[in-house]
């Protein structure tokens, strides 16, 4: 080890200083909602809530689990995201299989149209109307239709097939294998890196999407968590969200008086945030995968 | 693998039949390619053509096709509008922030990440940092409301316990914060995941480099500054043209969830929430859609300048 010089020195404690506030103040918003979520709300309200809940309690997330409609908009979520995924997924690995064959006729013209849309869009208004237009609005296919293709994703799908040997496709056209055969045994297999990554970016898109929903989906039986999730941010109006409970949790919640819109929203956004944090050490690996891979393409 | 095909007999033959033959030919790898265009062209061209909205007085019941004519008085409406100087302003000087501050910062935590020996903490600092990427902004915003609350938000308590305020301050409603929380949420919520890319940059770098150096006796922050710098150079160009592209989207859905006070729309109004609040708020579509055309247009100048300026400096985005 090379013997550091004052400078340096300064600098290196200077740069831990600086990584552990970051590192704090990344972990602390989140440790702080759980605590709040898990503290009496009327007790929150007093204030000094910071790194340990005062007056610990379930009653929050009580609530939250009976509220027929964020646990609705929860399903709704996980089926979005599922399906959404699923079918995008396979699409444009479809299409980008088709686009990474040499010999396409039309290849060069195909390509231009897609690329086209990576820089002009038509914006948020006629795209409303043509949503509107195609009767998507208020039905669950206005989550999955519209992301089917992403040209983005299709260009790193063509990038990888184009890398994979070219004898593995070969052989299998010698076995009598089509190019749609071909596809579903030798690529989709060999493609378990670049499937990883792309479903991943996917499926945090289609879990964290609360726009599309909050103007193109009024049935409240529709909404996913993230959007309601905002209206009960805008809101905070606790009465709302408890005149969405039966009678039985009506009864339930008036022995818990001490949940307050604060302490509710915590909880809410707890339950929201939770599948993300679950997930997020054992895909570690591939988003930073995906990150290079997306970059490498330029 | 050339011979394998070679064998192919087809493929050579098949360049003398007609554009036709070859296309039925090849009709199964057309069928994968084929509905996926024709989906582009719906989701993507025809929102296009809907652009002609903007030339209209677009009714809802009429459609594209009997809405009356107007040329360019949406455009005039805008430049008109009270609202006009505000909107413009805020985008401008929202995404210039973000770009000042939001460009640097992830190259800066990069360098610094790579000045850290010790593996454990570095990937502590790494997977903590790269967390909030994959929140949705109505999580992040709720964090922040959270955070800058006046009943119990952490911030009001760390000031107040530091004798630095008497009583809480409602930040959120308060115009001269709102551009300093927005770019700092902003930072908060990328600079990990940003630095990914700038990490690989430097870890691509010749370690040998740095050997010679520090035998020449160049401290480690010369060498930050003559080696790692320089090396990360060609990526740092690229992200930079890719955010010069994207200057005029100061932002939407955090902007939409974080300034929920209409005190404060003087300086958080942008071009985007603009289209979105006349309309798809008010039912001023033609409006709306002449507003997004504007910032569009302006868009692929943008992007054009960045990438001629690029291609002189020899890096290319087309």
């Amino acid at each position: 080890m090379v013997r550091l010089g004052t400078g340096d020195r300064i600098m290196i404690v200077f740069i831990y200083t600086f990584l552990i506030l970051l590192g704090f103040s990344t972990f602390y918003p989140f440790w702080n909602g759980l605590v709040i979520s898990f503290n009496q709300g009327t007790d929150t309200s007093m204030g000094g809530i910071t790194f340990w809940p005062r007056e610990f309690t379930f009653e929050n997330y009580a609530v939250v689990f009976k509220d027929e409609r964020l646990m609705r908009g929860f399903v709704i979520s996980v089926l979005r995201t599922i399906a959404g995924t699923i079918g995008a997924i396979l699409c444009t690995a479809i299409f980008a299989y088709g686009m990474s064959k040499a010999d396409l006729i039309g290849k060069k013209y195909y390509m231009i149209m897609c690329i086209i849309t990576m820089y002009f869009g038509g914006g948020l208004i006629p795209t409303f109307f043509l949503i509107r237009g195609l009767g998507l609005v208020n039905t669950f296919w206005v989550y999955i239709i519209p992301g089917l293709i992403s040209v983005w994703n299709m260009i790193i799908f063509r990038t990888f097939f184009r890398g994979l040997p070219a004898g593995l496709e070969e052989s299998a056209k010698m076995d009598g294998c089509g190019n749609w055969g071909t596809f579903f045994r030798i690529v989709i297999p060999l493609s378990g890196p670049v499937i990883a990554t792309l479903s991943l970016f996917t499926a945090i898109a289609h879990w964290n999407d609360w726009f599309a929903p909050s103007i193109y989906v009024s049935n409240e039986n529709l909404l996913p968590i993230q959007t309601i999730l905002r209206q009960i941010l805008d809101s905070n109006i606790v009465s709302e969200q408890t005149a969405n409970l039966d009678s039985f949790a009506q009864s339930k919640l008036n022995a818990m008086k001490s949940v307050t819109s604060r302490s509710l929203t915590m909880a809410t956004m707890m339950v929201a945030t939770i599948p993300i944090i679950c997930v997020y050490p054992f895909v570690q690996k591939y988003f930073v995968k995906g990150v290079l891979v997306g970059s490498l393409k330029e | 693998m050339a011979q394998v095909s070679l064998e192919n007999e087809h493929l050579p033959k098949s360049k003398e039949k007609p554009l036709i033959k070859r296309f039925f030919q090849q009709i199964d790898i057309q069928l994968m390619v084929l509905p996926a265009l024709a989906f582009i062209f719906v989701f993507n061209y025809i929102p296009m053509y809907g652009v002609i909205m903007a030339f209209q007085e677009y009714d809802i019941f009429k459609g594209y096709f009997d809405s009356p004519w107007v040329g360019l008085k949406q455009f005039e409406l805008f430049f008109q509008d009270p609202a006009f100087f505000n909107v413009m302003r805020n985008t401008l000087v929202i995404s210039l922030l973000k770009f000042c501050i939001g460009f640097p910062a992830p190259i800066i935590l990069a360098l610094m990440l790579n000045e850290v020996n010790r593996m454990f903490f570095k990937r502590v600092i790494q997977t903590v940092s790269y967390l909030p990427h994959f929140l949705s902004w109505v999580i992040v915003a709720g964090f922040v409301i959270s955070l800058l609350s006046t009943e119990s938000g952490s911030v009001n308590i760390l000031l107040e316990s530091l004798n630095l305020i008497d009583e809480p301050i409602n930040f959120l409603s308060i115009p001269e914060y709102f551009w300093g929380i927005l770019i700092t949420t902003n930072v908060w919520k990328e600079i990990g995941f940003g630095s990914i890319v700038y990490l690989a940059a430097i870890a691509g770098i010749d370690p040998h480099l740095y050997e010679a150096a520090s035998m020449d006796g160049a401290s480690r922050f010369r060498q930050i500054y003559l080696i790692t710098l320089p090396c990360i150079m060609p990526v740092v160009s690229i992200f930079m043209i890719l955010a010069i592209g994207n200057l005029l989207n100061a932002g939407f859905e955090d902007i939409l969830l974080l300034a929920k006070n209409p005190i404060i729309r003087p300086v958080s109004d942008v071009i985007d929430t603009f289209v979105y609040r006349v309309g798809l708020q008010d039912y001023r579509y033609s409006y709306g859609a002449a507003v997004g055309l504007f910032k569009s247009i302006i868009g692929v100048i943008l992007l054009t300048i960045a990438n001629t300026v690029a291609r002189r400096s020899g890096n290319s985005l087309w």
